[in-house]
């Protein structure tokens, strides 16, 4: 046709092998080339024929999908019967068969049984149409409810945030200077268009009352002790698209309370403020990256503190630090960019914490366990560059607290942990790396002490990967979980870490993280001085090791781990 | 005399359905046998046809009648003409036949409708007996195009014009050649010149292809497609499907492009130079098809530039022509009638409702002579026949203009507040909403073919009790009205049952008793809000119907579908009224003039037609859409229109001068749905990208500057940036917005179904 060398048009002609198939299924045996292709090239007019009234029947329907009843009344405005059998409203699943140099589709209809419709019980009757109103504006102004769209979309959000200097778009600037609540948006707009003022202007957040009251009652409720009103306000956080003004305030709150109660050691707390910043991300219409400053030190502190309870022997702090670790991963992969460089930042943190635990015998186990567990989560990549290489020391620092005397059951238990959490993770991306046959010896060669274990781990491993090829990947699946629950029972912490046995052994040593002025790592900023007191509850407090500083997102704020051995 | 009431209306439908069963074949007989060279007039025809002319005469009217399946008719005609059964198959041709049918057709019918009105305008109660053709003709006449004699059903008739063909190879050097000319012409001319492009080409691709000359026509197809227009690109695709000669057969788009020549406005100069250059070059195969297939509206002065002709074109028929534009259109408001409003003691008024009434009946009477000026641009009061007003009229009347004053100003600095009416659980079957003017009502149309009333307030739905329960109230009590009602049953929402396809078109009367609704079953239906039943189906589109509209004064509706023909119908009336016949292409949308004088159509053939209620005239061809039009909207002072398309723009019309003022561009996806504000200041527009924006309209209308030479060329200068004109948007989560309506004190309703 006219078309087909015409690219921006439709140039679908019928293939002659369909005519011919036709022609088959109605009893005409030899249907002749000539006859193919006129016959073709007939139908396939007609057919767009059709799609073209259909179309008029899908407009008017006030619709953008082309369903089969269009194609029904297309057929009847041509007087032709329309095609019985069509009804399904999404899709019609066409099969495709091949066989015999021959291809073929068709529309699968199955064999019904009577006797089992009949005995299934009735389907839930479908809804009735019902009317609902709600306020698209009030006096020109959207108000922030659930059945609007969110008041600044997550993609202005995150241009916002990436690029601060691009231009404001025109709807939105004269809407945002009529809003008291976007004042952020509309004082970047005015400072632009000013052409004078090039720095930010400071933006005042005021909250309406209602909102007030709402941060208040939704605080109280994370961290309070009703575990159904909390459920019910990390909902609402991960659901309610009218937070955006609110965000600051929920960032200063968790970093803040973290900031305070990991040096009080109170762990249900600590999860509970996870659990906060996990409602947070999973909010879509949020888009967090102008909080990370806050957000980040806050769950760092939760992954890699030498302390998170009062009682590490009972409490389940590693299942905290797993959440963490994992929250951690999930913001690397939404928020790191080129230009914040998050992921690469964070890894570094982590491996120098983890390098100089490595060179210091005393590093406690926990902190270890944290930046192996932040590190895992990262991906098999990252496990493969930097934890692999280490197996061999980590394994032979681990034999030396099992095998040798017992010098603390803390210890103990750590290493324990610590060792299962690098066979869990090694192991899988082991399994995918490395080629067969998984030889003992050669992996005791190769990873020392770990090795045997690490051996029938990736053997367990392999065999289900065979059963299911896509649970290969599962460390790094674990960070798309939709939502990984961390719940705080009576006795000490249910949830994805249940299954570790507590012990009974004291820590005397805490680890925080704080913020400070960058250059004096050694002299905390008195605030911090205050809690570092209250946290060191052994030990000489005055010879504070600086482990490592990180500056994070561009120099905002400074992050120091201190350690107290 | 509009004031019918349900009952007695129902009653005039059944017995208008009896007169039309005795009348139907006499009245066929009587439009069709007066059929030229017939002699006699065909009720009386009852002598054996006498002379071998008349014979065949009745012979072809024979034939017609059966082609159109009425064989009651044709056995009355056959009795009384005394032919034999097998007579009828004797030597007549089919389109001697269909021509005799067609032609007499359209004026029978379109006397009948003027004295159809007359007959309204008298006001008898009594149904009238059937005059009009039956709507077996009436299909016949849908089809009907709009150049006069060319209207024959056959399309071998028509496409004969092309029979007439130079060497195929030619084709392609003839088109380049004048390429290269227009090209190489001033700038200043060439944008008008390449106007000529498109409808060329397109006629030049037919002309190869009824010749069957198929590669040819697709190699030129090929080669000279891609230098037209993108706002061509549909007609393009539907033209590059057809290839050969048996596709022209039955393709409407063909058919337009034959039988309607493509208008275009060229300057003097310009027109000159093509001429020309035509002529020098012996160029007639180009030059045959100038003349035959195009209309070049010749005017005095510059040559426009490509913005202007771009802004004017898009249309599947070229422009309007200028003079199709310059019949005076009265767009004027009727005066109001003068109801004393009791302002100051409003409170006390609303207690006792009895008082209102006494108190304006006098007024009313003396309200002739001591009215406000009369707006030189307004229709005279009595031009076309409208209802009188009812006591319950009247009495909304003065709710309305109290709540008038309560009435919030809009400007830009203070805009509407938006309340959206979400559908939920409309599984993507939401055709149509209307609001009733007051707000009280919503109504949906769905594709599941019921109708669905909603009371938005918290008064109930309530039908009148059945003919058993209502002899056993007291008629005599004070309350009546109110015992009738059935309170047993009241409810929320009312369900109607009775189309048998989707729901397109909805319209509640001004006065809440009705409801219209119009279906892909081409029936409209006249639902009454007392009993919830259906009062009328109407019948006469053959086809899907995609709009109807009440008019503001109730009596008349408008409807329009893909038959391509408008019709104004009066409530009591099974037969229409009108017949608006000239849209190339289905009929999308349809509005009434707020002065009810005038009907505007919105078309897929994208252009906007205005019609002369009285007359019958095409009184405006608006051109400038690049899409089909899916949305009207006039503004409140009669003066302006908008519209709105697929194309996702809205375009605002000056209706005085015929002339595009504005151009609103911001829409990404089809326009359903158009309102200005009570007070015309803001223009409200909702479309399927799921937003409702609102523009500045005073500001829109103040820029235009309307001298006598921009009316008369439509050099139009359009402002540059309509973002400056946008006031604000409003994204819903995922509902498309098909409705918009302002409540009395200016809150914007808006209606869709949450999609989700």
């Amino acid at each position: 046709m006219a078309e087909e060398r015409r690219p921006k048009q439709c140039t679908v002609v019928l293939p002659t092998e369909s005519m011919k198939a036709m022609a088959e299924s109605i009893g005409v045996g030899q249907l002749q080339e000539e006859s193919c292709a006129a016959l073709s090239e007939e139908v396939s007019y007609r057919i767009k024929e059709i799609a073209q009234d259909a179309l008029k029947f899908m407009h008017h329907g006030k619709r953008c999908k082309l369903t089969t009843s269009d194609i029904d009344y297309a057929l009847k405005l041509k007087n032709v019967e329309p095609l019985y059998g069509f009804q399904s409203q999404e899709f019609i699943p066409f099969r495709f068969a091949s066989g015999g140099g021959r291809e073929l589709h068709f529309y699968e209809e199955k064999e019904v049984d009577l006797s089992d419709i009949i005995n299934t019980p009735l389907p839930r009757v479908p809804l009735d149409v019902s009317l609902k109103a709600h306020w698209l504006s009030i006096e020109g102004v959207q108000p922030a409810i659930p059945e609007n769209p969110p008041p600044a979309p997550k993609e202005q959000q995150k241009t916002e945030s990436t690029e601060p200097l691009k231009a404001v778009k025109p709807g939105q600037e004269e809407e945002g200077s009529t809003q008291k609540g976007q004042g952020a948006t509309s004082a970047e707009a005015k400072g632009k268009k000013d052409g004078l003022m090039r720095m930010k202007p400071r933006s005042t957040h005021e909250l309406s009352v209602e909102q007030q009251l709402y941060y208040k009652e939704i605080t109280e409720a994370c961290v309070g002790s009703c575990e159904a009103k909390r459920a019910e306000a990390l909902q609402s956080i991960a659901t309610d698209p009218g937070l955006y003004q609110m965000l600051p305030r929920f960032s200063t709150f968790i970093s803040e309370g973290v900031r305070v109660n990991v040096v009080q050691n109170n762990l249900a707390l600590l999860i509970y403020l996870m659990r906060m910043v996990k409602a947070l991300m999973d909010n879509p219409t949020l888009y967090l990256e102008k909080y990370l400053h806050e957000l980040i030190p806050a769950v760092v502190t939760c992954i890699v503190s030498k302390q998170l309870c009062l009682r590490p022997d009972v409490d389940n702090h590693w299942a905290l630090r797993d959440f963490a670790a994992r929250l951690m991963a999930q913001s690397c992969k939404t928020f790191s960019t080129t230009t914040n460089n998050i992921q690469s930042r964070i890894t570094k943190t982590f491996t120098k914490v983890y390098n100089n635990c490595w060179l210091d015998d005393k590093t406690q186990w926990t902190t270890r366990y944290g930046c192996i567990a932040g590190l895992s989560e990262l991906g098999p990549d990252v496990i493969k560059t930097l934890i692999l290489p280490r197996l061999t020391v980590e394994g032979a620092r681990i034999k030396a607290v099992s095998d040798g005397p017992v010098v603390s059951n803390i210890d103990k238990i750590g290493a324990d942990h610590v060792q299962n959490l690098l066979l869990k993770h090694c192991a899988s991306v082991i399994a995918k790396a490395c080629p067969l046959p998984d030889n003992v010896e050669q992996y005791r060669a190769d990873y020392g002490y770990l090795g045997p274990m690490l051996c029938s781990h990736v053997v367990k491993a392999r065999a289900q990967a065979a059963l299911q090829a896509q649970q290969v990947n599962r460390t790094t699946l674990t960070i798309t979980q939709p939502r990984p629950t961390l719940t705080v029972s009576q006795s000490g912490i249910g949830g994805s870490g249940g299954s570790r046995t507590p012990s009974i052994i004291k820590v005397p040593s805490s680890l925080t993280l704080m913020s400070t002025r960058p250059g004096t790592p050694t002299q905390p900023s008195p605030p911090a001085t205050k809690y570092i007191v209250m946290a060191t509850s052994s030990g000489s407090s005055s010879t504070q090791q600086v482990l490592w500083t990180a500056v994070l997102l561009g120099g905002i704020q400074k992050i120091a781990l201190f350690v107290n051995p | 005399m509009a004031a019918v009431q349900d009952g007695q209306l129902n009653m005039e439908v059944e017995k208008d359905i009896k007169t039309e069963i005795t009348n139907d074949g006499s009245g066929n007989i009587n439009a069709n046998s007066s059929s030229p060279g017939s002699t006699s007039s065909g009720g009386k025809s009852k002598s054996p046809a006498g002379s071998g002319e008349d014979q065949q005469t009745l012979l072809a009217v024979l034939q017609f009648l059966k082609r159109n399946k009425l064989t009651e008719s044709v056995d009355i005609l056959r009795r009384e003409a005394g032919l034999s059964a097998d007579a009828d198959d004797s030597p007549v041709s089919d389109s001697a036949g269909a021509g005799s049918g067609g032609v007499p057709n359209v004026s029978a019918d379109g006397g009948d409708a003027n004295s159809l009105l007359s007959r309204v305008s008298i006001a008898t109660p009594v149904a009238p007996p059937a005059t009009a053709p039956p709507k077996g003709l009436v299909r016949s006449h849908s089809k009907v195009m709009p150049s006069g004699g060319e209207d024959q059903p056959d399309v071998n008739v028509v496409l004969s014009a092309y029979s007439q063909q130079g060497d195929p190879v030619l084709y392609p050097l003839y088109y380049n050649g004048l390429k290269k000319f227009i090209e190489s012409v001033l700038d200043c001319h060439r944008a008008e010149l390449s106007q000529v492009f498109y409808p060329l080409f397109v006629h030049m691709y037919l002309e190869l292809v009824y010749n069957n000359h198929e590669n040819e026509a697709k190699q030129f197809f090929e080669k000279f497609s891609g230098d037209q227009e993108c706002y061509y690109e549909e007609d393009l695709r539907i033209l590059s499907s057809m290839s050969k000669k048996e596709h022209m057969k039955g393709n409407e788009t063909m058919l337009d492009f034959r039988t309607s020549k493509f208008v275009l406005r060229i300057s003097r100069d310009s027109y000159q130079l093509l001429k020309r250059h035509l002529q020098e070059r012996q160029n007639n195969q180009i030059w045959n098809i100038i003349q035959e297939h195009l209309y070049i509206d010749i005017f005095d002065g510059m040559p426009r530039s490509k913005s202007q002709i771009d802004a004017m074109s898009g249309s599947l028929a070229g422009e309007g022509k200028r003079d199709a534009n310059k019949a005076k259109v009265f767009y004027g408001l009727l005066k109001e009638p003068e109801i004393e409003v009791p302002l100051d003691d409003e409170d006390e008024e609303a207690e006792n409702e009895e008082g209102k009434p006494k108190k304006k009946k006098p007024k009313k009477d003396s309200m002739g002579s001591k009215s406000k000026k009369q707006d030189p641009n307004a229709p005279q009061q009595t031009r076309i026949p409208l209802p009188e007003l009812k006591d319950s009229d009247k009495l909304d009347k003065i709710m309305n203009m109290k709540e008038a004053t309560k009435k919030i100003r809009l400007s830009p600095d203070n805009l509407p507040s938006i309340c959206f009416y979400s559908f939920l659980n409309a599984y993507q079957g939401l055709t149509a909403v209307d609001f009733t003017d007051d707000s009280s009502l919503i109504a949906g149309g769905f594709a599941d073919s019921t109708v669905r009333v909603w009371s938005v307030t918290p008064k109930k739905l309530r039908r009148v009790k059945s003919a058993a329960d209502l002899s056993n109230i007291d008629k005599e009590s004070d309350d009546v009205l109110e015992r009738i009602m059935d309170e047993k049953t009241a409810s929320e929402s009312k369900i109607l049952y009775g189309h048998s396809g989707p729901v397109y078109g909805i319209s509640f009367s001004p006065d809440r008793n009705y409801l219209l609704s119009s279906s892909e079953d081409g029936t409209v239906r006249l639902w009454s809000l007392q009993t919830f039943t259906c009062l009328v189906g109407y019948k006469g589109h053959n086809y899907p119907v995609w709009d109807t509209q009440f008019s503001p004064y109730g009596y008349y509706f408008i409807s329009g579908g893909h038959d391509r023909v408008a019709r104004l119908w009066a409530t009591d009336h099974y037969q229409p009224l009108r017949m608006f016949a000239g849209h190339l292409a289905d009929i999308t949308c349809t509005l009434f003039h707020p002065n009810s004088n005038y009907v505007a159509t919105g078309s897929a053939d994208r252009t906007i037609r205005l019609w002369d209620v009285l007359t019958g005239n095409c009184v405006r061809i608006l051109t400038g859409h690049k899409g089909p039009i899916h949305s009207l909207a006039f503004s409140p002072n009669g003066k302006f229109m908008a519209s709105g398309a697929t194309d996702g723009r809205v375009l605002l019309w000056d209706v005085g001068h015929g002339l595009m003022v504005g151009e609103l561009k911001g829409h990404s996806d089809t326009i359903y749905a158009l309102k200005f504000s009570r007070d015309g200041e803001i223009l409200a527009s909702g479309s399927m990208d799921n937003t409702v924006k609102l523009w500045d309209t005073l500001k829109a209308f103040d820029d235009v500057e309307l001298d006598d030479f921009t009316a008369a060329t439509g050099h139009i200068h359009l402002p540059e940036n309509s973002q400056e004109l946008l006031l604000g948007t409003y994204m819903t989560k995922s509902t498309p917005v098909i409705h918009l309506h302002f409540t009395r004190r200016n809150l914007l309703l808006a209606a869709g179904a949450y999609n989700p």
